[in-house]
Formats: structure tokens, C-alpha cells, sequence
């Protein structure tokens, strides 16, 4: 067991660790790898056409931030404390966001609201190029994951302290100050850290309706492959990490206290149908969803006639993609492929990973060393950690460097990139297994491997698939941690959909996203529909 | 069964530290074969240290065990001897009831017909017979333990250890299970170590019962024994109810207390050493002729409280001679119901000799 923790915690090592080391070691060196102190940051701090993005990268995700959580939390309480209709519907709808490139956002607004866009009257001549445009593709993709954390904070309410709340005569308003969001507030904060993340380190956004505004995520990509200069780039990646990690921190110690307060005699809260109540939550969440839906129908729309908004007669033309700029047809296969086994051998690393720290007994330094490799990921910005890739793949003396440019390369960064979700993912689903099974095995003779066969594989089923679609997913719709270190045979289409909106190709590049929002849909109705035979065929025993 | 020429398990000098933390301190200990043994002891005693030591889970510090003469101190649990049955029963959740008891024999070298022969056998033995077919979450929680018992037996373990394998069992059917595990033990003679806190399970189970406090033994001995003559306050604070007083020694054979002389034994202790008397609520005597109060060991009490727990009552005695200290009794319902004991009667009552038990010291316990 201590053999194959080795080897895992190795792969993380030379994947991770390494590669993060030497990007740490290249800001503090000159072009010829000279060492030169603080030089480059000291450089970085008097040029203020570089400083400037620490702090329109703060505006842009405080911005995003103070809308997305509010207005996620509304959603997840009409979703939770009402009695509206099609809820499982609006919860779908407001997952959207999560099956498309970041990329995608940026191009719907530019067709709503550009210079050529149908509602640019509605910006009262303000430009959607620049913090305007940033902040609602941001909002847009960053509403659902703010959604997650918040439905499953409100999940938690105990339908006990409704009633002793109501027995009290307290009014819906002064129960919604002293039960809902008091019990929501770790969600909430937790939230706002994810969102603030995401936003901070989000390079698709940004870099399609961004404009002339600059922001530490464009920076680092307009240093290194704009300017070719690595050791600037890595003084911002640096930067970007800061509060990626500090925000990273402060989320794991709210997820703690979290635990403390759910009690195992909660008894679940029901919601009562109140007319007008349910009615205004319905008309919110209308108002949202209308307005997710509307960014991927423009895009799709956009895709399908010649020349939006003028010319709206059909036509396939945008779809000719090896006549355009991106990779072509060649780099959605190429993500499929991608997508594939990163699921497949992602979710198989990370779940032997997640066993062995769990299950093993002993060994209690590595085992803390690889839960921290394995958190790390979670802290470490796409864009980060793939400037870290070339710094150590590319390097010549680096034996591994073969792989620099291959598909191979492109599968262990977006494994590692994605790790941290899928360990906790696996950790959960471990957790909830009694402790003794690996006992009551070793007692029966039998050796570890065969009751992780037998026993932990099977019960852990459907946590694994979880794992595999979100991996699949992300794959697809990755752009940051891939855009440095794809090569002309291994393009992506999520890098396809960036090159093509470079060369001005808006409408094939939407039709590219498109693309992959229908392989993510697909895929997700291929896991729902999997997860449900495989609950009926192996998961009998769960039933009473 | 109590031939200790040669015990099945020896135990020496047994001491596990957790950092500074020491969960047992210098433990000795021998078991004989086919012996049933109740490691019992509050939480954090180091009941349950003990049990995984013997399992091999979490080795000892320093000291050894030895299984049937061979040392085992070293050994990881895979080669050890031994079934085990936990308080969550750890059955496989995707495993049907039959599967779970087959777990340890397949993978061996036995047929796979030989394999179905003993699993029939073994769930017939438990009387779940008919319910081989059903995955655990189909099975009550009485039969889930029956099934993990019958997977820990399966194959012929040399030593069986249940750690609280009764506790998360509804009353009744605790009780139940204690005498069919019990009868089984008894008829397979299989060496059998379990660890409970609770005191009656000990009893009723156990042909020794170790007690076990902060990490070390206060006391080993069959149940009447330990019940009888509790080796130190703890024991016999820990295992039934107990009165504990502040005492005298007036001279050899006889302590103060209050204003009463008691016999007792309490042999070798100065005049005037301060010590504990401790006597049980059910061996206060009530006498149906209240004499003069002349008889030895008796004293006139007035019964302050009275309270109908089913089976009898307990009373809360008190009195001039008794000086503030207030004595429990439990007198049979029926004693209650002749003599017409209420609140504030007064009556005569004895604490026979033999029943009084001395520790040297006067902490009250309590």
C-alpha cells in the first residue's frame, strides 16, 4: 500500500510540486536563468501599465462577487424555501453554465451588447469591452457553482428551528434574519471565496470581451506569449496565486466549522405553499434563468446564420471549421480524446489516491503529504499552473520533456488541475464506509486489494462516475490550464474557440463552444442515464 | 476451563503510548482456552487499546502477546488468529447476508460446494437459515450482528474478539443475544475476549471479567466475585450500586460510623486510621422485629424517601446514629408491602458483617 502511496504521491511531486517550484524559482531569475533577487517584481511594481491589473482584477471580481452571490442566494432559496413550480427544471437551467468554456459568456455579449449588438443601446454608450463585459460573462459562469455551495448550505436546515421559530410568532422576514441566513452563512462565505477564485484566476472572460482592460490573468498570457517574456510572466503568475491561496485558505477553514453544525437529529425542513411568496420567487427565477438561457441561444443562433443581427438567413458555413483560424474539426476530437481519459484515468488515480490516504494504516507523514499535494491544486490558477508546465517540461535537460506538446501532457495537466474536487469527491464517498471493513478482511485472511475489489469499488460507484463526468466536463471546457501547452496536433476546442475569436471568427468560435456545450450535455445525460442502470443492476442492496 | 497450567493467551508487560498519552500502562494478563473474558471498564479505560493490540490493529509499545505458545507481539493481523465482530458489525454492504459469512472462506484453497456446505451450517446456526439471500440493510439490527458473528466464526478462528458488539441494540434484544452468544461460545469452546462498558453484559456473559481503569487492571476475577468483593472503590463503584461512608477504626474488627460500632473485616489497621465502608443497597437487612437495636450491626433509620423502581424499592435511610450520612437500600417489594414501610417510618436495619467491605483512606467516593 505504502509502494503505491509512493508512487501516486511521486506523480503529484513531478506533475505538481516540481513544475510550481520552478516557476517560483524563474520570477527570481534573469533571461539566462541568473539569479536576480526581487529584480523582476521590483521591475513589474515600477511599471504601471503592468501594476494597474492588480487592481482591475480586484474590481472586476469584487464586482462579479457582490452580484453572483446575492443573487445565486436568492435563486437557492426560492429553489429550497418555496413551493414554486419546476424547481428541478430552474436548478437544471442555472447548471448551464457549467457545461460551457468561459469563453462563451464573452462571445453572447459581444453579439448582444457590441458595437454591432442588438441591445447596445442599453449600455448608455458605455463599451461591453472592458469591466462591463468582464463582470457579466463572470457573473454568468460563475452563478452556478456559487448556486452548489449555497443550495447545499440551505439543504442543511432543520425543520425544527422553523417551528420553534413560528411557535415563537416570529414574522417570515425576522425567521429569514434569525434561522435561514444565519444557517447558510459558512455557504455563504464560502461562496463568495470560490467566486472571488474564480473570477481572479478566469481567463477566458477577460481575454474575449476584456478589451483594452487588463487584468493579472491576460497579463500572464500577454507575457508569455505575446513578449515571449517568461521570467514577467511568472512574477504575475506569482501574483495571481496570492490570492487564489489565500482565499483557498480561508475556504477550508469555514468548510471545517461547517460539519459542527449539522446534527444527525436535523429533521428535514418542507416548505408550505404561500401564493404570493412562491409567485415573486418564481418571477426571480424566471428572470434568471431567461437570462443564462439567453446567452447560449444567442451564441447558438449566432453560430447559425450568416451574419448576425443583419443577416439572419441559415447556413452551415460556420461550421467549416478547418476553413477557419482554430484547429479545426481535428481539435474537437482532439478534446473528446482529451475529456475521455482524463475521466477515465483521472478518476482512477484520484480514487486509489483517496482510498490509499484514507485506508492506509501508519505512514501517517506520507499520507498527510499527499492529502496536501492533493489539496493544493484547488489554490493553483489554471494559467499558473500550465506557465509552470513549460517552465518544467520544456525544459531541455528534463528527460520528460518528450511529452512537452502531447496529448499526454495535456491528460496529466488537466488530471492535476482538476484533482482536488475529485480526491474530496472520493474522500466523502470513502467516509461514509465503516472503518472496520478493512479489518474485519485483514482478520478473514484477506488481503487489502481484494475488499477494495469487492467492497469499496462497488459501494463507491456512483461517487466514481461523479468524479469521471466532472472531470470529463472540465476537460472539455478548459482553457487556462491548457492554452500554454497544446501543440499544432493536440489543439483543443476550447482553445480552438479562443484562436478563432482572435482572427475575428465570432460566429464559428460560438459554434465551437456550442459544440462542446452539447458534448457536455450529452455526456451528462449519458451519466444520468448510466447512474440510474447501474443503481438498478449493482446498487440492490441499497434499497431496504 | 479454568486450568491455567497452560493459557491460550499470554500477555506481558503490555504498554501502549499515543504520544504522551499512556492507553495502557504495564498490562499482564493469561487466558485460558475455550474461556470467555470480559475486558469491562468505563470509556478511555483502554478496553478497546487492549482488544486491537491483541488483534494486532495497533501495536503495543513495548511488551508481548503470545497466541497458543507462539509469539505473536510483531505479527500485522493478516497472520494472526483471529474472528472479529464490531459494534457497527461491518457487514459488506453489497454483499448479500450469505457472501458476507463465505468472505473469509473463499479465495482459499476449499471447494466452492465445501464453501456453500459451511455457510448453510454456519447461518443455520444462527437461525438465519432462510435469509442468506439478503443484503445487511434488509436485516434488523440483531440479525446484522448475528450474521457478522457467524462471519467472524466461519473460519475456525482460534480466538474470538467482540468489541461492544451488543451496544447498538435495542434492550431486548441485547438480552436475547447475550445468551446466544454465550451458548454458541459455549458450544464451539472458542477462547473469547469481549469488550463492553456495560456492567450487566459482563456479568451475565463473562467467565472472568478483567475490570480495566486508565489504562491499567484494578481487578480480574469470575463475576460473583468481582460483584462480592470489588478489590477498590472503583470496582465497586463501576459495577452495581454501592454506598460509600466515612469510617473509623476503632480497634481490629470494628469501624465507627456515625454514632454506630459495625463489625467488619478489617484486620491489620491501626486504631483511629480513617477508612471507607462500602456495603450494597440490596444487603441492608430490614429486621421485622425492631428490637432495641441491640443485635450487632444494627441501627434504628428513618426512611426518607421511597421510591417503586418495579421490581422493589429503594430507600433513602437516615438517621440520628447515622449523623447526616444518608444509606440506599432496596428492600424486596413485598418486605415493603408486610411491614408497611412508607415515607418516614422508622425501622431497624442491619449491615450484615460479611457484607461490609473496608478501603483503607477516607475519600468518599461520590
Amino acid at each position: 500500500m505504502r509502494a503505491v502511496i509512493g508512487i501516486i504521491g511521486l506523480c503529484l511531486v513531478i506533475a505538481l510540486a516540481l513544475p510550481l517550484g520552478l516557476m517560483l524559482g524563474k520570477s527570481v531569475q534573469g533571461p539566462k536563468d541568473e539569479f536576480v533577487g526581487l529584480a523582476n517584481y521590483v521591475r513589474y511594481f515600477s511599471t504601471p501599465a503592468l501594476f494597474q491589473s492588480i487592481g482591475n482584477s480586484l474590481w472586476v471580481s469584487i464586482l462579479s462577487t457582490v452580484i453572483t452571490v446575492p443573487s445565486a442566494f436568492f435563486y437557492a432559496y426560492a429553489l429550497t424555501r418555496s413551493r414554486m413550480p419546476l424547481r428541478g427544471l430552474f436548478k437544471t437551467v442555472a447548471l448551464v453554465p457549467i457545461l460551457v468554456p468561459s469563453l462563451l459568456p464573452g462571445l453572447a455579449l459581444v453579439y448582444l451588447f457590441g458595437n454591432q449588438g442588438l441591445l447596445k443601446g442599453a449600455l448608455l454608450g458605455h463599451s461591453i469591452y472592458g469591466p462591463i463585459g468582464i463582470v457579466m460573462a463572470e457573473v454568468f459562469t460563475t452563478f452556478p457553482h456559487a448556486l452548489l455551495i449555497i443550495l447545499a448550505a440551505l439543504a442543511l436546515a432543520d425543520a425544527r428551528l422553523y417551528e420553534a421559530a413560528t411557535a415563537l410568532r416570529a414574522s417570515r422576514p425576522r425567521i429569514f434574519w434569525t434561522v435561514t441566513l444565519p444557517g447558510a452563512r459558512y455557504g455563504l462565505i464560502s461562496a463568495t471565496f470560490v467566486v472571488f477564485t474564480t473570477v481572479i484566476t478566469d481567463f477566458g472572460a477577460p481575454k474575449v470581451i476584456g478589451g483594452q482592460y487588463n487584468v493579472l490573468a491576460t497579463d500572464v498570457y500577454k507575457q508569455v506569449v505575446g513578449q515571449q517574456n517568461f521570467q514577467m510572466g511568472a512574477v504575475v503568475s506569482v501574483i495571481l496565486l496570492l490570492p487564489a491561496i489565500f482565499a483557498f485558505l480561508v475556504d477550508r477553514a469555514v468548510r471545517r466549522r461547517q460539519v459542527a453544525l449539522l446534527s444527525a437529529r436535523a429533521v428535514p425542513y418542507q416548505p408550505s405553499p404561500q401564493r404570493p411568496f412562491d409567485l415573486a420567487m418564481l418571477a426571480y427565477c424566471v428572470l434568471i434563468g431567461a437570462g443564462i438561457l439567453s446567452i447560449v441561444a444567442v451564441s447558438q443562433f449566432a453560430a447559425l446564420v450568416k451574419f448576425f443581427p443583419y443577416n439572419l438567413s441559415l447556413t452551415w458555413a460556420h461550421y467549416d471549421f478547418d476553413q477557419k483560424g482554430g484547429g479545426g474539426w481535428a481539435s474537437y476530437y482532439n478534446s473528446i480524446r482529451l475529456a475521455l481519459s482524463t475521466g477515465v484515468v483521472g478518476t482512477v488515480v484520484v480514487f486509489v489516491g483517496a482510498y490509499l490516504t484514507e485506508k492506509a494504516r501508519g505512514f501517517a507523514l506520507g499520507r498527510g503529504l499527499f492529502h496536501f499535494l492533493a489539496m493544493l491544486p484547488m489554490a493553483v490558477p489554471g494559467l499558473v499552473l500550465g506557465l509552470a508546465y513549460i517552465f518544467f517540461f520544456n525544459a531541455p535537460a528534463n528527460p520528460l520533456n518528450v511529452l512537452y506538446r502531447t496529448m499526454t501532457i495535456l491528460v496529466i495537466n488537466t488530471i492535476v488541475h482538476f484533482y482536488t474536487v475529485g480526491h474530496l469527491t472520493a474522500l466523502t464517498a470513502l467516509r461514509q464506509m465503516d472503518p472496520e471493513f478493512e479489518t474485519v478482511s485483514a482478520s478473514l485472511k484477506q488481503p487489502f486489494y481484494r475488499t477494495f475489489w469487492r467492497v469499496t469499488v462497488p459501494v463507491c460507484l456512483p461517487s466514481t462516475l461523479d468524479i469521471a463526468i466532472y472531470m470529463f466536463v472540465n476537460a472539455m471546457t478548459t482553457v487556462s490550464g491548457v492554452v500554454f501547452i497544446y501543440g499544432p496536433k493536440t489543439e483543443l476546442a476550447s482553445i480552438s474557440v479562443l484562436n478563432m475569436d482572435d482572427t475575428g471568427e465570432i460566429a464559428s468560435a460560438a459554434a465551437m463552444a456550442m459544440m462542446i456545450f452539447y458534448t457536455n450535455a450529452g455526456a451528462r445525460g449519458l451519466h444520468l442515464l448510466l447512474a440510474r442502470w447501474l443503481e438498478r443492476r449493482t446498487q440492490a442492496w441499497r434499497r431496504r | 476451563m479454568t486450568t491455567r497450567s497452560v493459557p491460550y493467551l499470554r500477555i506481558r508487560n503490555l504498554t501502549k503510548k499515543f504520544g504522551a498519552f499512556t492507553a495502557l500502562d504495564h498490562i499482564s494478563l493469561e487466558i485460558a482456552e475455550g474461556e470467555f473474558v470480559c475486558f469491562l471498564g468505563p470509556s478511555g479505560c483502554g478496553k478497546t487499546t487492549l482488544l486491537r493490540a491483541i488483534a494486532g490493529l495497533d501495536i503495543q509499545t513495548s511488551g508481548g502477546i503470545e497466541q497458543g505458545g507462539r509469539d505473536i507481539s510483531a505479527l500485522p493481523p493478516t497472520k494472526r488468529d483471529f474472528g472479529i465482530v464490531f459494534q457497527s458489525y461491518a457487514l459488506f454492504p453489497n454483499l448479500t447476508a450469505a457472501k458476507n459469512v463465505a468472505y473469509g472462506l473463499e479465495n482459499t484453497r476449499a471447494k466452492r460446494a465445501d464453501v456453500a456446505k459451511r455457510v448453510r451450517e454456519l447461518l443455520d446456526m444462527i437461525g438465519l437459515g432462510e435469509h442468506g439471500g439478503k443484503y445487511p440493510a434488509q436485516l434488523s439490527g440483531g440479525q446484522q450482528q448475528r450474521v457478522a458473528l457467524a462471519r467472524a466464526l466461519a473460519t475456525s478462528p482460534g480466538l474470538l474478539l467482540l468489541d461492544e458488539p451488543l451496544s447498538a441494540l435495542d434492550a431486548k434484544v441485547r438480552v436475547r443475544l447475550r445468551h446466544e452468544i454465550k451458548q454458541l461460545q459455549r458450544r464451539l469452546g472458542v477462547t473469547t475476549i469481549m469488550v463492553t462498558h456495560d456492567q450487566e453484559e459482563a456479568l451475565t456473559m463473562a467467565d472472568r471479567i478483567v475490570v480495566m481503569n486508565h489504562g491499567a487492571i484494578e481487578q480480574i476475577g469470575p463475576p460473583l466475585e468481582i460483584y462480592r468483593e470489588p478489590a477498590s472503590p472503583f470496582v465497586a463503584d463501576f459495577i452495581g450500586l454501592m454506598n460509600f461512608v466515612a469510617g473509623t477504626v476503632v480497634h481490629d474488627g470494628v469501624v465507627r460510623l456515625g454514632r454506630v460500632e459495625l463489625a467488619c473485616e478489617a484486620d491489620g489497621l491501626a486504631a483511629g486510621t480513617e477508612v471507607t465502608l462500602a456495603i450494597r443497597p440490596e444487603d441492608i437487612v430490614v429486621q421485622d422485629a425492631p428490637g432495641p437495636g441491640s443485635e450487632p450491626n444494627s441501627l434504628r433509620a428513618r426512611v426518607d424517601a421511597l421510591a417503586f423502581l418495579g421490581s422493589f424499592f429503594r430507600a433513602d435511610l437516615a438517621g440520628d446514629a447515622l449523623e447526616g450520612v444518608l444509606l440506599r437500600a432496596d428492600l424486596p417489594v413485598d418486605l415493603v408491602r408486610r411491614l408497611g414501610i412508607a415515607e418516614k417510618s422508622t425501622l431497624s436495619v442491619r449491615l450484615p458483617r460479611e457484607r461490609i467491605r473496608i478501603y483503607p483512606g477516607s475519600t468518599v467516593h461520590r
